[in-house]
């Protein structure tokens, strides 16, 4: 879309260019044009002042092409070049006329390179440029590109912005940088003292560094203890949001543990199989996204709802395989079980490596998973988290549906309750753990479609999760679904508020000491399960 | 493993045809290769085996050593550290090879070197390093901090005016070490302490919210920071992504990166991560026809174009040629003496300007920093004037900055005391 709109800026440029009756502004900029290609990353900057001094009608879109990174020119004849790629291959357009040409070998061409202080400086001319824009988003981000680069002018025309504007957040931006302005350079001490009231309701850090700054370097007593009342205020509201962050992060923590786990509460918990091949289910599913995505190019943001229900079969289906092939002949012998299934996980992360190479694999983002909810300056929840969270409580419930509500719940819980007198009330049995032993691994398997989005897709993705999962587990009480969530959460939490003190590595080793010394006291959990079925 | 009958066959093949050719009769010159092809790992090193291989190939058809074909011997220690000292013995004693080019891991090195200089082997060692080391028996091709870590904080100093500085590493040798190193370095330029913060976290990290958060309120406070980051393998990927998520940008807050390189980058979709930097000594995105053909002929051995090349490769590429040039002056393949000629030797850089092997068996080099492009490429935006020297020793460190390493005569000691003059013998 906004590559549809440059080149639209290019076709207007390309009409008023010779309508214009200031031929020598025009030919000015075409010798800066020519001075850019020959320009090195030093070297740029009073170029590209020059150039947006000129005001001609391209600038915008020559800077927009520039921090793109789009921006190239032919070797041969210093002509540049915009090279975007549009679904794969690269459509290159000569800027200033805007006509398509066949692409170059990359020794034909090079690029107008741009660095972070550049980027700097672009976005914020296209600040500049974007503060009479019609789009309200892009005003309110043009004022505050604006809030540490204030100086009486652009106060004054802020100020005149502010007359003419309705919209509510531009309003708020521009009052903010109006009040950061006046706490700092207004004539008296009392209209400093009342923008600086005004900062005091304001999380943003730039204001937070103002009153830091005026509270130390302040001439005015007056001014320095209403900055650092202000700061107090602000520094309470910081700590609060703080507290809610991590609590997020620890929510967030908990649900990707519920994902890794859930599969195993069935299969280990329900069944009693100790499955050290239930990693591997998560990378298949996660390896099922990667082929999903492989599969539909260009459909990256329905990729995922495609590839849950292709994880779950693929998942399940490699579940059954394990099942009816080695576990069946295991019944009641958990040690070998526990190495068979070892050697399944080792298997099946080579048989990995051969078909998708040993390398991790690029799974994309959807577009709706990227960012960040913006709840105010100092709190903003992932989208991609939020998503996984609410995506693993549904799974969660779903599966409690499926074991409280459905036939298959029912035989699950009689056969792992007792096997002998569930087959003599005419229950098939084997059917029965080989669709349990499915069910799990499909549930994995989702769970790897969302651990795709988090982590690595590669052949070691399970192994980083096998151990946490067991933990949950066993922590939440064997053959409890519910303990399974209450546990996962709780570690999570517990995790990301011990973090912060203690650091990564230690939080991980307390959390696994806590859980031993726990588990020392209470061998069955959190949520033990209670009469005969515990037998 | 099936591989090995396969690389045996390829290696006879291409031997066959060399010989055919050039009707060469004698025993093949082996090149041992020690690269985790399995395991954790073999991500990165899986390369630098095709690597080695495929400069096999073209010595042989350029035809061969001495007028001898090059046979390469490949064995996988797969990423498991003893092993790798097993796989090294077995190289040197039962296949007898000449030369070994192999390691990635710090602790892979370390738990190989007492085996070279046991049975006095001839290593190459590929990868950018903490330093603090020269043996005898090894040459580094890779940075050494001096060579990658100093530059990069020099250059956000300089050039971006950064003041405040997150140290982020994986918890082991290369960034502790590294870390260590910039802390003193930036301690003497004056950076108070409470400008500096650091942190460690496992390998394969995943869950980075609490630290990215954490380093987004340490850049908050008004001055311009920075993070220097250690942080090894494919805990760089989520750990970008959360950095992208979390809308830390490049421009607030650049990640300058000492183990991301075009192979890490492939895993990811890099659009959000454009304009944070990484500091090597070579990028694919070097302009320059030795590296163009260097591409070509990866690309053409592989049959993938869309394979990057790395600095590590570039790293072998360099190992592989000065040996090929110190063993055709010798005249033999024997480690004393190809050792000693291996001292002086100049081969062009990929990334332009010559590299030239030091006496601490470092080599010098240029520094490069590149800013992450959408397309997983690195755009330069910074280098050295010139090249740089690798340092064995730090400068910058209370224990090691009057320790010299000088395999030259008359010295020939890779831990000379320059205060007491001893030469202590222990070189790691």
């Amino acid at each position: 879309m906004k590559q549809a709109l440059l080149m639209f800026g290019c076709w207007l440029a390309l009409w008023s260019t010779p309508t214009m009756a200031e031929t020598d502004t025009t030919s000015s900029y075409d010798d800066l044009l020519i001075a850019l290609t020959e320009a090195d990353l030093n070297t740029t900057q009073p170029i590209l002042e020059k150039i947006e001094a000129t005001g001609h009608p391209q600038v915008l879109s020559l800077f927009q092409t520039l921090l793109d990174g789009n921006l190239h020119f032919r070797k041969a004849d210093q002509v540049l070049l915009s090279i975007v790629d549009v679904n794969g291959t690269d459509q290159y357009t000569e800027f200033q006329s805007g006509t398509a040409i066949e692409p170059l070998g990359r020794r034909d061409v090079s690029k107008i390179r741009v660095n972070n202080n550049l980027r700097n400086f672009l976005s914020s001319a296209i600040g500049r440029l974007q503060l009479r824009s019609s789009e309200p988003d892009l005003r309110s981000a043009a004022v505050l590109s604006l809030l540490t680069k204030l100086d009486a002018a652009t106060a004054d025309d802020l100020a005149e912005l502010r007359r003419e504007e309705s919209n509510r957040t531009v309003l708020s931006s521009i009052d903010l940088a109006l009040a950061m302005y006046s706490a700092r350079s207004a004539n008296t001490v009392a209209a400093q003292i009342t923008a600086i009231d005004t900062l005091s309701d304001r999380l943003q850090p730039e204001a937070r560094n103002l009153l830091f700054d005026l509270e130390r370097n302040a001439d005015n007593p007056a001014v320095r203890e209403a900055a650092t009342a202000a700061l107090k205020k602000i520094d309470g509201k910081v700590t609060f949001y703080g507290y809610v962050d991590q609590l997020f992060f620890g929510l967030s923590l908990g649900s990707v543990l519920l994902l890794a786990a859930i599969g195993l509460a069935i299969t280990f918990g329900v069944m009693g199989v100790i499955n050290m091949a239930h990693g591997e289910m998560l990378m298949l599913g996660a390896y099922t996204t990667y082929v999903v995505q492989l599969l539909m190019p260009g459909f990256i943001n329905y990729s995922l709802w495609v590839a849950i229900p292709a994880a779950f079969i693929v998942a399940g289906l490699f579940g059954i395989l394990i099942e009816r092939c080695v576990i069946r002949f295991l019944h009641g012998r958990p040690l070998e079980t526990l190495l068979a299934t070892f050697g399944i996980s080792l298997i099946l992360q080579q048989l990995v490596r051969t078909v998708f190479s040993p390398l991790n694999r690029r799974v994309a983002a959807p577009d709706w998973m990227s960012g960040s909810l913006e709840i105010n300056p100092v709190l903003s929840l992932t989208y991609n988290r939020l998503t996984i969270l609410i995506f693993a409580l549904i799974v969660f419930i779903a599966l409690l549906v499926i074991m409280k509500k459905t036939a298959l719940g029912l035989y699950v819980r009689a056969v792992s309750q007792n096997r002998d007198m569930a087959k003599a009330m005419g229950i098939k049995t084997d059917r029965v753990d080989a669709l349990t032993f499915g069910l799990g691994s499909g549930i994995a398997g989702i769970g790897g479609v969302a651990l795709s989005q988090l982590t690595n897709v590669g052949p070691n993705l399970g192994q980083a999760y096998i151990i946490d999962s067991f933990m949950v587990v066993v922590f939440g009480g064997v053959g409890n679904l519910l303990g399974t969530l209450v546990a996962a959460f709780t570690l999570g939490i517990a995790n990301k508020f011990l973090e912060p003190v203690t650091g990564t590595v230690l939080a991980s080793i307390l959390v696994l000491v806590f859980i031993i010394l726990f588990i020392q006291k209470r061998p069955k959990g959190l949520f033990p399960q209670r009469g005969r079925a515990a037998e | 493993m099936t591989l090995k009958p396969i690389l045996q066959g390829l290696s006879f093949a291409v031997a066959s045809t060399v010989l055919s050719t050039a009707a060469i009769a004698e025993d093949p010159i082996k090149v041992g290769v020690l690269h985790s092809l399995s395991g954790t790992m073999a991500i990165s090193e899986t390369t630098l085996k095709d690597t080695v291989l495929m400069m096999v190939e073209q010595q042989n058809e350029a035809g061969g050593l001495l007028g001898r074909p090059l046979e390469a011997v490949v064995v996988d220690p797969a990423s498991n550290w003893p092993l790798f000292a097993e796989k090294a013995r077995e190289l040197l004693t039962q296949e007898e090879v000449d030369v070994i080019f192999g390691s990635w891991t710090s602790v892979s090195r370390k738990s190989v070197l007492p085996v070279l200089e046991e049975l006095n082997g001839l290593m190459f060692y590929p990868v950018q390093y903490e330093g603090e080391e020269s043996s005898k028996n090894v040459f580094y091709t890779g940075a050494a901090p001096n060579q990658q870590a100093i530059p990069a904080v020099d250059y956000l100093r300089n050039e971006l005016g950064v003041e405040r500085w997150v140290l982020a590493g994986t918890d082991y040798v290369y960034p502790r070490t590294t870390n260590k190193i910039l802390e003193a370095y930036l301690m003497d330029l004056g950076v108070a302490e409470e400008d500096i913060m650091i942190n460690y976290t496992p390998f394969s990290h995943s869950d980075w919210q609490s630290i990215v958060s954490d380093i987004k309120t340490f850049g908050s406070a008004g001055k311009k920071t920075a993070v220097v980051s250690t942080i090894n393998g494919d805990a760089n990927v989520p750990f970008y992504k959360e950095l992208g998520n979390q809308g830390v940008s490049s421009a607030d807050i650049p990640v300058i990166a000492f183990s991301v390189g075009e192979e890490e980058l492939s895993g990811f979709d890099t659009s959000p991560l454009v304009g944070h930097l990484a500091a090597w000594n070579y990028f694919q995105s070097v302009d320059a026809d030795v590296n163009y053909d260097f591409i070509d002929m990866w690309h053409a051995y592989i049959g993938d174009e869309d394979r990057v090349t790395n600095d590590p490769m570039e790293a072998t590429y360099i190992g592989f040629k000065m040996w090929v040039q110190a063993v055709e002056q010798a005249g033999t393949t024997d480690v004393d003496a190809v050792e000693q000629a291996m001292i002086g030797q100049t081969v062009a850089n990929l990334s332009g300007g010559t590299a030239v092997m030091n006496r601490n068996h470092h080599l010098s080099k240029p520094v490069l920093i590149g800013e992450i492009q959408d397309d997983g490429q690195f755009e330069i935006v910074w280098q050295t004037a010139g090249v740089v020297p690798g340092d064995a020793w730090s400068d910058y460190l209370p224990g090691s900055k009057m320790l010299l390493a000088d395999w030259s005569a008359p010295l020939k000691c890779g831990n000379y005391n320059t205060e007491t003059g001893t030469c202590s013998g222990t070189v790691y």
